[in-house]
């Protein structure tokens, strides 16, 4: 069954014809995502070519969905133009948009996810800067490698790229029901929290990994979920605790402000709420490991 | 980015808040004929991006030019809190002060909004009213979308229970406060305090301004904003060459790709190290995706810049990007520097994992690099980069 994406998951992709979004369109085919067109209001109606699969490029997201029956899309316009594509899946009420792109000014992330509360929230927004979601066997949508690992029994989520990949690789004998990277900015559409209940309700998934790092305090309120919501197993990992206080580490939001959003502080609310931590990756895949082992 | 108090007082008033006047210098010779323009006497501030400078003697009264030169001598070059003060402001002295208040937009990260804060006891640390009174502070969610019009404003008076007298001109603040916010794409704007003087007109008196630097793409007025003094000159060379580069304080040189693998690096190299001497990381550099040889040259160069680094570990962990592209990166990258004539002479480990993994591998091995060793598990490099920087 997987979480909100599958064999079934007919996929569009916001700024395929660029030279990032060409990349990956490939890469994702390949990896057996069905994408059923691009988007590109300059080059509506014609075709590119992909190895052999020829995909339509459509001059709105709307009209994508109303030709295709696209549930998924996933975002690569460059940053300056992140917003109004947000804001145009958003519109044409598409189920999900996965928002690959880096560097979003904080300002139009608040304003995308502001105009998806009052639009109802119809559209699930993964991202901003985040890998994106696979379901290994089925579907796989942004950049995150379709051959590190196959199809099991683990759920995942991170806010790290590198550390999915890393993750996934550690655990790649057991395989994975979900991986989805939510993004390492101030302001994300799905949360921790999100994924944790959606792995709780998913028969497929038998055990939660979940990676976090320093800044904000989502992991303390995903610890406080897990306590009341989830009876699966969850494993933990927290990056960041030798960082300094004041700097950003990379990813906007990855920074420590005062004595909030230390790893300490995330790594003891999970560790209270009965979620093993570890140490290091490959601590944190013994964990793993062991539980599903006995 | 964090500014400056003259910084952000240049903002508040480009956007319509009260400020006092003032000008900001390096040489305390300056503040004669500034001091003189201001009706003979002036406070001289001390610029630094650190709370507490008042207690720290960075902020004096001067009652005639010449003691504003004398006061501007005594707190150029001071240190406060590691912060060395290169520019003082030299300000108009207040108004008598009837009461000082405090008012803030900022970003909710928990809720994913804007918020504002506001509070009628101001002057210190909104953390400590708010630890002690927190029923003095108020905090009111803003729609990103909606924003502040001169209504909301109102609300957010009479929810931190402005006296009736003030409420209309604290409004009009925080309305152009509001606008200071929006227009420079901030995280946070806050006047603390904002002053009632005598004249019943409110005043900010002093600043903090926090930008976005994710939206400099459309502010290049940020560019003038940068502090480049204060920067760590292996930060300002990173930054120059377009790298993701923090330095620290520990031995071992670190470059990896991906913000989050690079974190947790620092972190397992800390561990490794409290077994050889307490060693520490030396950088976060993050040399993203792609790892060409140019990339992985100018991110090499830089660590073997720094003279606290005695070992370097590369850790990649190859997603998209194949490792046997890091590898060759590495190795051109070695003879780029050596055909630079830079002397490399520090140790590497490197670690590939992923993508293409075993050809990377073979690709170090056959280029017998000496300086270079080959450790396959994340924590066993980590290991071996913490002995090398502790037997050096």
């Amino acid at each position: 069954m997987a979480i909100w994406l599958n064999k079934d998951s007919k996929v569009i992709v916001q700024g395929m014809t660029g030279a990032t979004g060409m990349k990956h369109t490939r890469l994702m085919l390949g990896d057996g995502t069905n994408v059923v067109g691009g988007v590109n209001p300059r080059k509506a109606g014609q075709t590119v070519d992909f190895d052999g699969t020829e995909v339509p490029v459509f001059g709105t997201v709307k009209e994508a969905i109303e030709k295709t029956g696209a549930d998924v899309s996933v975002i690569f316009v460059p940053e300056k133009f992140t917003k109004d594509a947000v804001v145009e899946a958003i519109d044409a009420e598409i189920p999900l948009a996965v928002v690959i792109t880096e560097g979003i000014a904080v300002h139009d992330s608040a304003a995308f996810w502001a105009y998806a509360g009052k639009k109802g929230n119809k559209t699930r927004i993964i991202g901003p800067n985040c890998p994106g979601i696979i379901t290994p066997g089925q579907s796989n949508v942004g950049i995150i490698p379709g051959d590190i690992t196959k199809p099991g029994r683990i759920g995942l989520v991170s806010k790290s790229g590198t550390l999915t990949y890393q993750m996934m690789y550690e655990l790649r004998d057991i395989g994975f029901s979900t991986a989805v990277g939510i993004g390492g900015d101030p302001i994300i559409g799905t949360t921790h929290i999100d994924a944790l209940a959606a792995f709780e309700a998913d028969p497929d998934t038998d055990l939660i990994v979940m990676i976090g790092e320093i800044g904000g305090d989502a992991e303390e309120r995903a610890a406080a979920f897990i306590e009341k919501n989830v009876t699966k197993p969850v494993v933990g990992y927290v990056a960041g605790f030798t960082a300094p206080e004041g700097k950003t580490m990379g990813h906007a939001g990855a920074i420590v402000s005062g004595s909030s959003g230390t790893a300490q502080a995330k790594k003891e609310a999970l560790e209270a709420a009965g979620v093993k931590v570890g140490k290091t990756p490959s601590e944190t895949a013994r964990l793993a490991r062991d539980i599903l082992g006995g | 980015m964090d500014l400056f108090e003259y910084q952000a007082r240049d903002l508040f008033a480009k956007h319509g808040v009260p400020v006092l006047a003032g000008e900001v210098i390096d040489t305390p010779e300056a503040a004669r004929e500034i001091t003189e323009r201001l009706g003979g006497k002036s406070v001289v501030k001390a610029q630094v991006k650190v709370g507490g400078r008042g207690k720290a003697g960075g902020v004096k009264l001067a009652a005639t030019p010449d003691e504003a030169v004398a006061r501007a001598t005594d707190i150029l070059g001071m240190d406060i809190k590691g912060h060395t003060v290169h520019k003082v402001m030299i300000a108009e002295t207040a108004p008598e002060i009837l009461e000082e208040y405090y008012v803030s937009f900022l970003l909710d990260r928990a809720n994913r909004t804007f918020l504002s804060i506001a509070s009628v006891e101001g002057g210190m640390e909104i953390e400590e009213v708010a630890a002690n009174r927190p029923e003095a502070v108020a905090k009111i969610a803003i729609d990103a979308i909606d924003g502040v019009d001169e209504a909301k404003a109102r609300e957010i008076a009479a929810a931190a229970k402005f006296p009736a007298e003030v409420a209309d001109k604290v409004a009009a603040v925080l309305v152009s406060l509001w606008d200071t916010f929006i227009k420079s794409d901030a995280l946070l704007v806050e006047v603390n305090p904002l002053a009632k003087v005598a004249s019943g007109e409110v005043i900010a008196l002093d600043g903090k301004v926090s930008l976005d630097d994710n939206a400099e793409f459309r502010h290049p007025e940020y560019a003038e904003l940068h502090d480049l003094a204060a920067a760590n000159p292996l930060e300002a060379a990173a930054k120059e060459k377009g790298l993701n580069y923090v330095k620290l304080e520990g031995e071992v040189g670190i470059i990896g790709n991906g913000a989050g693998l690079v974190m947790s690096t620092l972190d397992v190299v800390a561990y490794a190290g409290e077994a050889h001497g307490g060693v520490k990381p030396a950088n976060f550099l993050d040399i993203g995706g792609g790892a060409s040889a140019q990339v992985m040259a100018n991110g090499l160069e830089i660590i073997l810049g720094d003279p606290d680094v005695r070992s370097v570990f590369v850790n990649v962990f190859g997603g998209i990007t194949a490792c046997d592209e890091v590898a060759n990166g590495i190795v051109q990258a070695l003879k780029l520097l050596e055909d630079r004539g830079e002397k490399v002479e520090k140790p590497l480990v490197v670690r590939l994992d992923g993508n293409n993994a075993e050809l990377g591998r073979k690709i170090l091995t056959d280029a017998n690099h000496p300086l270079v060793q080959r450790v396959d598990t994340m924590d066993g490099a980590a290991d071996k980069a913490a002995e090398l920087a502790a037997a050096k």
